[in-house]
C-alpha cells in the first residue's frame, strides 16, 4: 500500500506534521475564507484519507514503537501504534476524511474566529487527537490531551461574541480540565515508585489490588468527564449547541472516541489485572448514562442539543459494553468478552459515522434556515432533498434499525447480555439480564428521539413563512454527507470484515478473537458465538425487504393501478388549520415528560384567568444541576468568601503576608 | 426434486400462506367480537372485501405528500412479508431463518413503525404527529417487555434462533415450565398492545382522543391504506403464531419431511382459531385504558416477564 521501508507509523507521523503544517498556512492569509476552505480544507481531506489507510494497514501488522527527538531533556516523547490504537486512527481517519469534506463549503464569512485562526484551532485538533492515540507515555498522552481540550476550546468559542458561547466553553474547559486532572493521578498511580512514565513501565508493574482499583476509578472519572459519563455529562449539551456544527461534529462523532479509546488502554492493556466490580461499576453507569442521555434528548427543543444528549446516550451505551466485557473477561469467559468488546468498538465506528453525519446535517439545516429551535423548523423535506434523505440514513441508523449500522452493534451487544447466565455470580446472573432490557429501553427510546428528530426537522409543513427560501447544501457539503451516509449502510450490511479486522485488536487485550466463528456460517452471515446460537444476515435482510417491496409495488400497478389525485389534507371538518396546530417539539417530547417526571426539573409558568397578557412557559432542566453542581459551586464561593478576608488589595498587608510565611517556614526547618 | 428446490418452495408456501391468511385471521377476531356483542357479524372473508374495494379506487393524496409518504406502506408490508418468512409456522428450519434471530424480528417491527410514525408526519397535520408519537411512546415501553419474555425461551433453547427456540420447545420432554407461564402472560400483554388492541388502543375507533393507529393512518387512502391494513392482519397473525411457536410449538413440521406438514397445517389452523377466540374475548371484557396508562400496563407485563426469568434462573424450570 505505502512504499516499501515506510511503516504505518511514519504516515501517521507524517500526517500529523502535515496537518500542523496546514494550521499554519492558514496563518499566512487568515482573513481570506477562499484560501482557506477552497485550498486548505481539501488538502486535509487527503491527509485524512492517507490517515484512514495507514490505520486499516497497521492494525494487522506487529506494534510499531518510535522514540521522538522531541519532549523534555532526559524525557523524549515515546510514540507507539498497536492494533487498537490503529484502529481508533483509522477511525479518526475515516470520520473526519467526512467531516473535512463538509467544511470545504461549510464556513462562511461571519463574525467571530477568522478562518485562518480557525483552520489553525481545526487542524491542530487533528493532530492533538492522533497524538493522544499514539501516545505510548503518560507525558506525551498528557500533552497531548491537553492540546486537544484547548484546541476544541476554542472551536467552541469560535463566535466568541456571544456570551452564552462564552459561557458554554468555559463549562467545557472546566470539566475537561477537572477530568485531565484524574487522569494525571491516574497515570501518578500506575508509574509506582519507579518514576518512569512510559507505558511499557506501566505495563510491567503490578499495582496492588487498592491502588489498581483506584487507578481503574481515576480513570473513569477523568475518561468519563470527557466523554460526557454521568454526572460529568453537562458540558455536552451546552457545548455542542454553541459549536460550528463541522467542530460538534468532531467533537462528539471523534474526541469521545479518544476517551473511550483511554479507558480501553487502562483498564485492558496498562492495568496487569481486572476485577469484577470495576466491570459493574462501568456497567451501571454506561446504563444510567445511556437512559438519562435519551430521556432528556426526547425533551429537548434545540436540534443541537438534542443530538448532544443522544450522544451521552451512545457513550453510555459504550461504557456499558466495555463494563460487560470486564466482567466477563474477570469471570474467564474469553469468548462472551470478546465479543461485548467488539460490540463496543463496532459502536464507536458506528456512532463516529451517524452521529457526525446528523450533525452535518444540522449545519446545513441551520445555513438554510438560522434556525436551530426545532419549533421554528418543519417540512425542508421538499426544499433540501438532498440534506433530508442523507440525515434519514442517519436517523435510522442512530436508532438501531436494521438493516443500517446502529442495529449490528445494538444486535451483538445485546448477543454478550443474553448469553451471561453461566456467570458464577448468582447475583449477576440475575441483574445482567435486566441490564438487557435497560438497554433496550434505551435503544427504543432513541428511535422515539430520532422519529422527533428528523420529524420535526424534515417532515410536516413549514412552521415559518421563512423556510420556503431554505435552499439544499452546496456540492461539497453533499459530499461529505454522502461519505459518512455510505458508511453508515456499508457498515450495516457488511459487518464480517469489519469484524474480522477488530480480531487483531482483540487478540491482545482479551487473548480470544471471533472472527473466524463469527464468519464460520458464511460471508452474508454474522454469527459470533456459533450458526445455532444465534446469526444475522443484514444483506439478506435488505434483500428480502426490498424484493418484497418491488414484488408488491409490481403487483400492486399489474393487477390494479396506479392513479393519483393530489388534494388538500384532511382537516377533521375545521378549515382554518395553520401549520402552526403541528405538534411541536416540546408536544412530540410530552409524554416521555410526563412518564419520566421524577428524572426532570420541570418549571412551568401558568396564565391565570387575571394576567392582561396571559402566556405560558415550561423549561426542563437537569437534576444533576441543583443535587450536584450548584452546591459544589456554592461551597467553592464560600471558601473563596473565606479567603477573601486576607485580601484588602494594600501592598504591604501583602508583604506582611510574606514576612510571616517566611518567618513560620524558617521556624518549621528548625 | 433436489433439496434446495425443495426448502425454496417451502420457504415461498409458507410466506404465501401467511401473506394471504393474515386478513382471515383478522376477519375471524372481528367476527368473534361481533359474536361476543350480540351482533351477527360481516363474516370472516370481510377484510379480503375491503380490501379489493381499496385497492380499486384512486389514491387521494396530500398537496403536502413527500416520497415518504408513499413509500411508507410499501415498507411496512415488504418488513411484514419478510417477518413472515423467518417465523416458524408450518416447520421450524425455514430457508430464510438464519438471516434475522428474535432480536432482529423485533428490529423489522421497530423498521415498519418508523417509517408508518414518519409517514404520518409527514402531512403536517396535528393528528398525524399525536398518532406518531403515541405509537412510539407504546413501542418503546413495549419492546423491553418483548425482549423479557422471549428471555425465558431463549435460556431455556440457549440460543436467540427463532429455529432454535421451536425446536428446543418443541422436543422437549412434556414438562410444565412455570416460568414459560409467566413469559406467556406478558406475552399476551404486549401482543395486545403492539396490535393495537384494546385495552391499549382501539383498532375500531373514530374518535379523535383515544386514537393511536387511527391516527396515524389517517391520511392514506385507497391501495396504501389497503397495503398498511393488510400489514396489520399480517402483523397480528405473525405476533399469533410467535405465541405459538414459543408456547405451544406442538405439531411443527420437521425440516423437510413432507408427511408432516398436513398435520402442521392443521394444527396450525386450529391454535390460531383458539388464539383469535381468546384475543376477541380478551377485548370485549377490557375497556379501553386512558394513554397515560399504558406505561402501567405494560410496566406489568414487563414485571411478569422478569419475575419468568427470574423463576427460570432460580428453579431451573
Amino acid at each position: 500500500m505505502f512504499p516499501a521501508g515506510v511503516l504505518p507509523l511514519d504516515v501517521v507521523l507524517g500526517v500529523v506534521l502535515y496537518w500542523f503544517g496546514l494550521g499554519l498556512a492558514g496563518l499566512a492569509r487568515p482573513g481570506s475564507l477562499r484560501f482557506v476552505s477552497r485550498v486548505l480544507f481539501p488538502l486535509s481531506v487527503a491527509g485524512s484519507t492517507v490517515l484512514a489507510i495507514a490505520g486499516i494497514a497497521a492494525v494487522p501488522g506487529q506494534p510499531d514503537t518510535v522514540v521522538l527527538v522531541l519532549g523534555l531533556p532526559d524525557l523524549p516523547f515515546h510514540v507507539r501504534l498497536d492494533a487498537l490504537s490503529a484502529f481508533f486512527v483509522a477511525l479518526l481517519g475515516f470520520a473526519t476524511t467526512g467531516i473535512s469534506l463538509f467544511c470545504v463549503g461549510y464556513f462562511r464569512h461571519g463574525q467571530g474566529t477568522s478562518p485562518g485562526l480557525l483552520c489553525l484551532q481545526y487542524h491542530v485538533f487533528l493532530a492533538a487527537m492522533v497524538l493522544v492515540l499514539v501516545a505510548d507515555d503518560g507525558y506525551l498522552f498528557m500533552v497531548a490531551w491537553e492540546t486537544m481540550a484547548l484546541s476544541s476550546y476554542f472551536l467552541v468559542i469560535a463566535s466568541h461574541r456571544i456570551p452564552e458561547i462564552r459561557r458554554a466553553g468555559f463549562l467545557y474547559l472546566l470539566l475537561a480540565h477537572i477530568g485531565a486532572i484524574a487522569i494525571l493521578l491516574a497515570f501518578g498511580v500506575m508509574h509506582g515508585a519507579g518514576g518512569d512514565y512510559t507505558f511499557d513501565a506501566m505495563r510491567a508493574s503490578e499495582p496492588p489490588l487498592f491502588w489498581a482499583s483506584a487507578t481503574f476509578m481515576l480513570a473513569l472519572f477523568g475518561f468519563g468527564a470527557k466523554a460526557g459519563l454521568l454526572p460529568l455529562h453537562v458540558w455536552l449539551p451546552e457545548a455542542h449547541p454553541a459549536a460550528p456544527s463541522p467542530v460538534s461534529a468532531l467533537m462528539s462523532g471523534v474526541m469521545l472516541k479518544t476517551a473511550i479509546y483511554g479507558l480501553l488502554r487502562v483498564s485492558f492493556d496498562l492495568l496487569a489485572y481486572q476485577v469484577w466490580w470495576w466491570g459493574v461499576v462501568a456497567l451501571v453507569l454506561g446504563l444510567l448514562t445511556a437512559l438519562y442521555g435519551v430521556m432528556f434528548a426526547a425533551v429537548q427543543t434545540d436540534m443541537k442539543r438534542l443530538l448532544a444528549y443522544s450522544s451521552i446516550e451512545n457513550i453510555g451505551v459504550i461504557v456499558a459494553g466495555i463494563g460487560l466485557a470486564l466482567i466477563f473477561r474477570t469471570y474467564d469467559n474469553p469468548h462472551l468478552a470478546t465479543l461485548a468488546l467488539v460490540a463496543t468498538l463496532y459502536h464507536c465506528v458506528n456512532h463516529a459515522c451517524f452521529k457526525s453525519l446528523l450533525f452535518l446535517g444540522t449545519g446545513s439545516v441551520l445555513h438554510a434556515t438560522r434556525e436551530r429551535s426545532l419549533g421554528k423548523l418543519g417540512g425542508l423535506i421538499r426544499n433540501m432533498p438532498w440534506v433530508a434523505s442523507l440525515t434519514l440514513v442517519g436517523a435510522l441508523a442512530i436508532a438501531g434499525l436494521p438493516p443500517l449500522n446502529g442495529f449490528v452493534s445494538e444486535w451483538l451487544l445485546l448477543q454478550a447480555f443474553l448469553f451471561a447466565p453461566g456467570l458464577p455470580n448468582p447475583y449477576l446472573n440475575m441483574l445482567v439480564p435486566l441490564g438487557s432490557a435497560a438497554l433496550v429501553l434505551a435503544a427504543a427510546l432513541s428511535a422515539y428521539v430520532m422519529v422527533k428528530f428528523y420529524g420535526v426537522i424534515f417532515l410536516g409543513q413549514p412552521r415559518e413563512p421563512a423556510l420556503a427560501d431554505a435552499h439544499d447544501a452546496g456540492g461539497w457539503e453533499r459530499a461529505g454527507l454522502v461519505w459518512l451516509a455510505a458508511a453508515c449502510v456499508l457498515l450495516g450490511l457488511l459487518p464480517l470484515p469489519v469484524i474480522q479486522l477488530m480480531d487483531y485488536v482483540t487478540l491482545p487485550l482479551t487473548q480470544f478473537a471471533i472472527g473466524d466463528t463469527a464468519g464460520r456460517a458464511g460471508w452474508f452471515l454474522l454469527a459470533p458465538v456459533s450458526a445455532d446460537r444465534a446469526s444475522y444476515g443484514p444483506l439478506i435482510f435488505l434483500l428480502g425487504i426490498a424484493g418484497a417491496v418491488l414484488v408488491t409495488f409490481v403487483l400492486v400497478r399489474k393487477v390494479y393501478h396506479g392513479r393519483i389525485r393530489r388534494a388538500a389534507p384532511w382537516d377533521c371538518g375545521y378549515p382554518a388549520q395553520t401549520p402552526r396546530m403541528q405538534d411541536t417539539a416540546e408536544g412530540f417530547g410530552q409524554p416521555i415528560k410526563q412518564i419520566f417526571e421524577p428524572f426532570f426539573r420541570i418549571r412551568r409558568h401558568v396564565p391565570t384567568p387575571f394576567d392582561a397578557q396571559p402566556y405560558y412557559a415550561a423549561t426542563t432542566e437537569d437534576r444533576l444541576w441543583h443535587w450536584l453542581y450548584l452546591p459544589i459551586a456554592q461551597l467553592n464561593q464560600r471558601i473563596a468568601a473565606w479567603v477573601s478576608v486576607l485580601q484588602h488589595g494594600r501592598i504591604y498587608l501583602y508583604l506582611l503576608y510574606s514576612f510571616a510565611t517566611l518567618i513560620a517556614l524558617l521556624l518549621f526547618v528548625n | 426434486m433436489a433439496p434446495w428446490i425443495q426448502t425454496v418452495i417451502s420457504q415461498l408456501a409458507q410466506t404465501l400462506l401467511v401473506v394471504l391468511l393474515a386478513p382471515a385471521m383478522l376477519g375471524w377476531v372481528n367476527q368473534c367480537r361481533a359474536w361476543l356483542q350480540n351482533r351477527t357479524g360481516p363474516g370472516v372473508l370481510q377484510p379480503y372485501r375491503v380490501l379489493g374495494k381499496l385497492f380499486h379506487k384512486d389514491a387521494v393524496l396530500a398537496h403536502t405528500a413527500s416520497p415518504i409518504f408513499r413509500i411508507a406502506p410499501y415498507i411496512q408490508f415488504g418488513c411484514m412479508v419478510l417477518a413472515a418468512s423467518i417465523i416458524p409456522v408450518i416447520e421450524a428450519d425455514l430457508l430464510l431463518s438464519p438471516a434475522a434471530d428474535v432480536i432482529a424480528l423485533v428490529g423489522i417491527f421497530a423498521l415498519a413503525r418508523v417509517f408508518s410514525s414518519l409517514a404520518a408526519m409527514d402531512i403536517g397535520t396535528a393528528f398525524g404527529s399525536l398518532g406518531a408519537r403515541r405509537e412510539m411512546l407504546v413501542s418503546s415501553l413495549s419492546e423491553p417487555a418483548l425482549l423479557m419474555v422471549f428471555f425465558t425461551p431463549l435460556l431455556i433453547a440457549q440460543s436467540t434462533s427463532l429455529t432454535a427456540i421451536a425446536d428446543a420447545l418443541a422436543h422437549r420432554q412434556f414438562a410444565l415450565y412455570p416460568s414459560l407461564a409467566f413469559a406467556a402472560v406478558a406475552f399476551v400483554m404486549v401482543l395486545l398492545a403492539e396490535n393495537a388492541r384494546i385495552p391499549v388502543d382501539n383498532p375500531t375507533t373514530h374518535l379523535e382522543l383515544t386514537m393511536i393507529h387511527e391516527a396515524l393512518v389517517l391520511e392514506y387512502s385507497a391501495r396504501h391504506l389497503a397495503l398498511i391494513e393488510w400489514a396489520t392482519a399480517m402483523k397480528l397473525t405473525i405476533y399469533c403464531a410467535l405465541g405459538i411457536a414459543l408456547f405451544m410449538p406442538w405439531g411443527l413440521a420437521a425440516a423437510a419431511d413432507w408427511r408432516g406438514v398436513p398435520l402442521a397445517v392443521v394444527a396450525l389452523a386450529a391454535k390460531l382459531v383458539v388464539a383469535g377466540a381468546g384475543i376477541a374475548l380478551l377485548e370485549t371484557v377490557s375497556a379501553k385504558m386512558r394513554i397515560f396508562r399504558a406505561p402501567e400496563f405494560l410496566g406489568m407485563a414487563f414485571l411478569l416477564a422478569v419475575l419468568g426469568m427470574l423463576i427460570f434462573l432460580l428453579l431451573g424450570a
